[in-house]
């Protein structure tokens, strides 16, 4: 599903990813683990397509195509979704409005039927089931004045709404408690399919009791250096991520066989 | 003269207009006032940018324009009366086509008792009187120069009354129609309104084309609410393109009255709005909100002046603008709280949002206070749209188009929040969006 080869990638002049090398399949939970300033969020938002980021080297193909020659919203209507660690408030922009026209424009992307206000209406309905949400904040600008816990929960409930194949969660665990935490991971959790794949992105193995990965792979400075299966990520929390800075590059295939 | 200027060709088109046949002509005082206004125009120019009143808006290329003296045609220009209705806006109208009053086109059969509603020309033939204090005012500041012009050659116009006490249950419609006539025509539209004691009325001003052209308008607007007396007014400017239109209003409240105005400017190629309101009497209240969402070429310029003059009054005044492409926006908002006005409250927000590098707002806002214990606040931005705001809808799938017309709507909104009328306000942002290049 995504290919992800030798990717360099530049913020403001800096090498950031220095030939990072991923393949996940559908179905896969990958969880990307490292200490700040690996490139974590860098990847995030090279994959998502946000300005500022030049890649250098590498290739990124999702589903056949080149990911990297689409912009951000020609990535989202082929189905990633980026849960941002710090989503953006919008004044005067309505929840629900938003999320309906967002779900329109990538469908109308794809060729689809767009939804009306009655069947739109039908669909958030059954999403409100998956993710805990009020209908309160349905009805208020998009983020504005929520707490930490209410803006990402309504970032996995954007993500229940718009049904991505990909989903790349950055950082989703970062200022949350425990119980808010353990709401996020519901939702992810019930979002699994055998047809959709999370990279999920965090600095600590915390998240991963709830959201347990597939593969775990510790990216440090720019390049991923060593995979495993989950219990990579205890490794790490009892050893810190110290001893993965003199690891060589290990290809996350290498490590799978 | 030992010089000669060199010629302004918009002056020389109104040496002629002197012997003008208008609606009122022989009407001793009426003349009188024409003829001095029309004399202190020529003699004054058009204003320069010298003048702190013009400074952001130059009229050197609108010198250099000849408009024809009216538009011998507009009574009988073929005009769609359903491109003249608006949503949510179904009571009595009339209906004005290049200046000029058009029967055929307005609806004041059955008005509502107690409201008066004919056009000037009409009044000047029947019962002048009444208005002769009005049309007999001298402008003599440079930042009045089109009222001037205006008070020398509006033959038309609206003059509407509302009978104290009396609530006008349905929103009265003034529509203004620009269309296309043999070469340019300057037309001048002269408005006199009162709400009696405790009257109310919604009053909708509506500027529209029926096809491009390069016509100028002027319309001056007297308003005066009695005590007690209440307005919600709503004005949806969507003046053809390369048009010049000027608006001067002038709004006067007394006691305990209450003023609500909203106001969406999206036509026009030149575009000034003079608005001078005074709150005389103890406890009234003004509310003005407003936007200018400009394009291309557009220029227009907003002068709010308010001036607070009786015990405990209010005024709020929320205006947004938003320029794209090459268009200039200018916005100056003056607050005066004159001596022996406590108690009073004003408040002036002023945002602007460019989309563009090429465009330009200028924004001043000014407050003065001469009296005591009186709130007030000014503030006044100008920015650009939120970069990782747009990255995060776009992140959601939205065009880069889309997601900055969500995010420009979004700016304005706080502009029609209070505006009452629902069908109306949908179909202000509605328009507001269709005007957004995309």
């Amino acid at each position: 599903m995504l290919k992800i080869e030798n990717l360099h990638a530049r913020v403001e002049g800096k090498d950031i990813l220095k030939g990072l090398t991923l393949t996940v399949n559908p179905g896969e939970v990958h969880a990307i683990m490292g200490p700040n300033g690996a490139g974590k969020s860098t990847l995030g938002n090279v994959l998502s397509g946000r300005d500022g980021y030049e890649v250098t080297e590498g290739s990124v193909i999702f589903q056949g195509r080149d990911l990297l020659a689409l912009e951000p919203e020609e990535r989202a209507a082929a189905g990633v979704f980026l849960a941002f660690q710090y989503p953006v408030e919008i004044p005067g922009v309505n929840n629900t409005y938003f999320l309906r026209a967002a779900l329109n424009a990538q469908r109308r992307q794809r060729g689809e039927a767009e939804l009306d206000s009655m069947q739109f209406l039908k669909l958030v309905r059954e999403k409100l089931k998956i993710m805990q949400i009020s209908d309160e904040l349905l009805h208020r600008a998009v983020n504005e004045g929520f707490s930490g816990g209410e803006k990402k929960r309504n970032e996995i409930f954007q993500m229940a709404v718009l049904e991505p194949k990909l989903a790349i969660l950055d950082e989703t665990d970062s200022g949350l408690d425990i119980d808010a935490l353990k709401q996020v991971a519901q939702g992810v959790n019930a979002l699994r399919s055998p047809d959709r794949a999370f990279l999920v992105i965090t600095h600590y193995q915390r998240l991963l009791d709830y959201i347990e990965p597939d593969f775990v792979h510790v990216l440090a400075d720019g390049r991923i250096v060593e995979s495993g299966d989950k219990s990579l990520a205890l490794k790490l929390e009892e050893h810190g991520y110290a001893w993965v800075n003199d690891r060589d590059p290990v290809l996350a295939s290498e490590a799978r066989t | 003269m030992s010089q000669s200027p060199a010629p302004v060709p918009f002056i020389d088109a109104l040496r002629e207009a002197g012997s003008l046949r208008l609606a009122g002509s022989g009407l001793a005082w009426l003349e009188a006032a024409r003829r001095e206004n029309l004399e202190a125009f020529i003699a004054a120019g058009l204003p320069d940018t010298r003048a702190e009143a013009w400074k952001y808006t130059a009229l050197r290329a609108l010198g250099q324009r000849r408009f024809a003296l009216g538009d011998a045609q507009a009574a009988s220009h073929p005009v769609d009366p359903y491109a003249l209705t608006l949503p949510g806006i179904d009571g009595p109208r009339l209906v004005f086509v290049n200046g000029v009053f058009r029967a055929d086109l307005s609806r004041l059969e059955a008005l509502p008792p107690g409201l008066s509603l004919q056009p000037l020309s009409r009044v000047l033939e029947n019962d002048p009187e009444p208005l002769r204090f009005a049309l007999s005012r001298r402008y003599r500041e440079a930042g009045d120069a089109f009222a001037r012009l205006n008070a020398a050659l509006a033959g038309d116009g609206v003059v509407l009354r509302v009978a104290p006490g009396v609530r006008v249950g349905k929103p009265v419609h003034l529509c203004f129609a620009g269309t296309p006539a043999q070469g340019d025509a300057a037309w001048h539209v002269r408005n006199v309104i009162e709400l009696g004691e405790g009257a109310e009325l919604d009053l909708v001003e509506h500027h529209l084309a029926t096809a491009p052209h390069k016509h100028l308008g002027t319309l001056v607007s007297d308003i005066a609410l009695r005590d007690g007396a209440k307005l919600q007014l709503a004005l949806l400017q969507n003046a053809a393109e390369d048009s010049t239109l000027i608006r001067h209003g002038s709004l006067h409240l007394g006691a305990k009255a209450q003023a609500m105005l909203h106001v969406l400017e999206l036509g026009g190629g030149l575009v000034r709005h003079d608005l001078h309101a005074e709150l005389r009497g103890d406890d009234a209240r003004l509310d003005t909100r407003g936007v200018f969402v400009l394009r291309g070429r557009q220029h227009v310029d907003t002068q709010l002046s308010i001036r607070h003059q009786a015990l405990n009054t209010a005024s709020e005044s929320v205006w947004r603008g938003v320029a794209d492409e090459r268009a200039r926006g200018v916005f100056r908002g003056a607050i005066v709280v004159a001596e022996g006005a406590d108690g009073s409250d004003a408040s002036l927000s002023n945002k602007n949002l460019l989309l563009s590098a090429q465009a330009e707002i200028d924004t001043k806002p000014e407050l003065e206070i001469y009296a005591d214990e009186v709130k007030a606040a000014h503030g006044a931005t100008v920015g650009q749209l939120d970069e990782r705001a747009l990255f995060y809808l776009r992140s959601r799938g939205l065009p880069h188009a889309e997601a900055r017309a969500l995010l420009t709507t979004a700016f304005c909104r706080a502009v029609f929040a209070a505006l009452p009328n629902e069908t109306l306000r949908d179909h202000f942002s509605d328009a507001l969006l269709a005007h957004l290049p995309s």
